[in-house]
């Protein structure tokens, strides 16, 4: 359905799923759920979700909006719990874990918010807000090897020279440089996992490149693992080509396998409707690329989920008799795990 | 639907004719802080004109300076802003008198604004919105309020929006897709020659922004308006418009055909732009980082103000701006021209997108 005139490069990026064993998950998610009492009934916001985040790798969670990536991500990073299934750091229940393996698991994984204008205090220096978690785990002796870790920590992430910005409040920099200062308040904790939750996608895509960069160096040079979050295919595709893109559905997942297979071989209906939809930055592609028409343009209420297979009521190849009364089970399908039935049989 | 709104618009120059504008902010009572500076543009009847550029580069306040509809501290200080009327005649939407612009606005120039979300009053229904607006703009007899339904009925039938849940619901109902799709069907609804959209599928969903992008194509298939539409998304410049103006800065520093600036473009700037925007088809392109910020309004530079951020600038180009220089020399507004001291050497070098 979509441009395939350069040829997809095949091999599939060592540490995805298909060599498990040699680099084992930092962290995982298994068989969790997530179920919010509404006043219309319970909202199963994220329904039997199977995740695997590996040291110097990036997993990345794609969908729209409502389709359950947050909520999977906060429970991820223990900031929620799920209503059933597990979540191991380590192999470890993080929910079976001692005051001491919980600070611990708090310090090795991190969070990246949306927004960073929301995430730091404004009426905190950049030094205060850098180094407050340096000094809640006691990684620093005194005040002064504070300063000198936080400056540290600036250059990293391109604030330089750090003297510049160590004083400065969120108001007095760029919405650039206040996710910088989030970074480098993560990067504080020698974290083994970040979890970035839509972490580029209010800048500006100049500043979004560098940014990435700065990310993809930590997963490169230090082996952070990566769970990154975005609705933007081309980051997903950039910040992902060595490791694995999962795409969700109301709160499930519906296709998931390395990234270059994804992105290029879509196989589930709705993957090929997304990544048909992008507007791509060439005229001449833009215009003359298929797109997969849904059958129908609106997503179904998480209240009242349809019978069958979630995405029927808007697949353009929905088989009746099949589709509307069996939920396609999540499985494995030569690259990749598919739920489908109709795109499975292939 | 009304003839006029099928009937292939006269050929006879420019829709609207953008001269040497600048665009101010007062900042104190003698104080003027200028953000867009020295824009010319035209824009021909059917066309549909891209305007892109970082966050703070003046995209917005051109847009709204156009129709006048800056806050009230803004203020178009200089050039001219010649509009043809749907009467034929020319008129400098800057001269106009205020009875006469607020007649102008809508009927014949209407705005999507940013973050259709709010654009809407929250405590009226979607039906209110469209009585409202043609009532504000009705010249003899007042009409009935089903007959007036009636055509927003219609309008949202041409959104793709089911008239009989749309009407009725209060903006909050909706969805964010269904309450920018009310709004474009809304701004049409005067029969306007020229829409103006500010960013008009930011925040919005990937599927959802695909069938924006569709009704907007088959709008304008339709009825022919010219659109003139402010943008960060590169792709959905490509997509959607025929010509493409980037802004750095407050100043237009390049035009030219959607093909011109995606595989020709000739200032530095914009082949940046285009470079840290990778394709989602295909194999791998590394997308190249732009480091820096655009210098704000209140530090001007003397001499090209991408200079601090440009990786082929020279001495001259920190001591002399650049004015725009017409590279195609095309009829109807499509021409290609660029505001850069070194543009031909650079394509020269093949450092640009040439």
């Amino acid at each position: 359905m979509i441009d395939r005139s350069v040829p997809p490069t095949a091999d599939p990026a060592p540490g995805t799923a298909t060599n498990a064993a040699s680099n084992p998950a930092l962290l995982s998610l298994h068989g969790v759920h997530q179920v919010f009492p509404g006043p219309r009934g319970d909202v199963p916001a994220v329904a039997g979700v199977d995740l695997e985040v590996r040291p110097g790798k990036a997993l990345c969670l794609v969908g729209e909006s409502g389709c359950g990536k947050t909520t999977t991500a906060r429970m991820a990073a223990g900031l929620a719990a799920p209503t059933r299934g597990s979540v191991l750091f380590r192999g470890r229940n993080i929910d079976a874990m001692d005051k001491k393996e919980r600070s611990g698991f708090r310090r090795a994984v991190q969070y990246i918010h949306q927004d960073p204008y929301a995430s730091l205090n404004p009426v905190r220096t950049v030094h205060s807000t850098v180094s407050a978690g340096l000094r809640r785990h006691r990684m620093v002796a005194d005040r002064r090897e504070a300063r000198r870790v936080t400056a540290e920590l600036l250059e990293r992430v391109d604030l330089t020279p750090a003297e510049d910005f160590l004083d400065k409040y969120p108001h007095q920099m760029s919405g650039g440089q206040r996710q910088r200062v989030a970074i480098a308040r993560a990067l504080a904790m020698n974290p083994e996992v970040i979890i970035a939750d839509e972490s580029t996608s209010m800048l500006d895509v100049s500043i979004r490149v560098s940014l990435l960069n700065t990310l993809g160096r930590l997963r490169d040079e230090l082996g952070v693992g990566f769970l990154f979050i975005t609705h933007d295919l081309a980051v997903a595709k950039y910040f992902a080509w060595d490791g694995e893109i999962a795409v969700m559905y109301l709160g499930k997942v519906v296709e998931r396998g390395p990234t270059p297979r994804v992105v290029n071989d879509p196989r589930h209906p709705y993957t090929k409707a997304l990544i048909s939809a992008v507007c791509e930055p060439d005229p001449d592609l833009a215009r003359t690329r298929e797109r997969v028409r849904l059958r129908d343009a609106d997503i179904p209420d998480l209240t009242d989920l349809p019978p069958g297979c979630d995405f029927h009521p808007r697949c353009p190849v929905y088989a009746q008799g099949v589709c509307d009364t069996h939920r396609p089970p999540l499985v494995r399908d030569h690259d990749r795990l598919l739920a489908c039935h109709v795109a499975g049989q292939g | 639907m009304t003839a006029s709104r099928t009937a292939p618009v006269p050929h006879e120059g420019p829709l609207l004719s953008v001269r040497n504008v600048d665009i101010g902010y007062r900042t104190g009572r003698r104080t003027l802080l200028t953000t867009v500076h020295d824009v010319s543009f035209d824009l021909h009847p059917g066309q549909s004109m891209a305007l892109v550029g970082e966050s703070g580069c003046g995209k917005t306040t051109l847009g709204l300076g156009l129709l006048r509809l800056l806050p009230r501290t803004g203020l178009v200080s200089a050039g001219e802003i010649r509009f043809r009327r749907k009467d034929g005649d020319t008129v400098d939407i800057r001269s106009m008198a205020k009875e006469d612009l607020r007649r102008f606005r809508w009927s014949e120039a209407a705005m999507v604004f940013q973050g259709a979300m709010n654009a809407f009053n929250p405590v009226l229904r979607i039906e209110d919105h469209f009585v409202d607006t043609f009532r504000a703009h009705e010249t003899g007899r007042p009409r009935r309020r089903k007959e007036i339904l009636e055509e927003s009925a219609a309008l949202l039938e041409m959104v793709r929006l089911d008239p009989a849940r749309v009407l009725g619901s209060f903006p909050h109902e909706l969805s964010g897709g269904m309450r920018q799709r009310s709004l474009i069907a809304l701004a049409l609804a005067l029969e306007p020659q020229l829409l103006i959209l500010d960013e008009p599928t930011t925040a919005l969903d990937l599927l959802t922004q695909r069938a924006i992008v569709e009704r907007l194509c088959e709008l304008r298939e339709a009825l022919r308006f010219s659109m003139v539409f402010i943008t960060h998304d590169l792709g959905l410049a490509a997509e959607l418009a025929d010509r493409v103006g980037t802004m750095y800065a407050g100043r237009l520093i390049e035009t030219g055909t959607t093909r011109d600036i995606f595989h020709r473009s000739r200032h530095p700037y914009t082949s940046a732009l285009i470079g840290s925007v990778p394709p989602v088809s295909g194999d791998l392109i590394v997308p190249e980082s732009l480091p820096g910020s655009p210098p704000g309004p209140s530090s001007p530079l003397p001499g090209c103000s991408f200079a601090p951020r440009c990786g082929h600038a020279v001495d001259l180009c920190r001591e002399r701006r650049p004015e725009p220089e017409v590279l195609h020399s095309r009829g109807d507004g499509l021409s290609h021209t660029v505001a850069c001291l070194r543009s031909r050497e650079l394509a020269a070098e093949g450092a640009t997108r040439d």
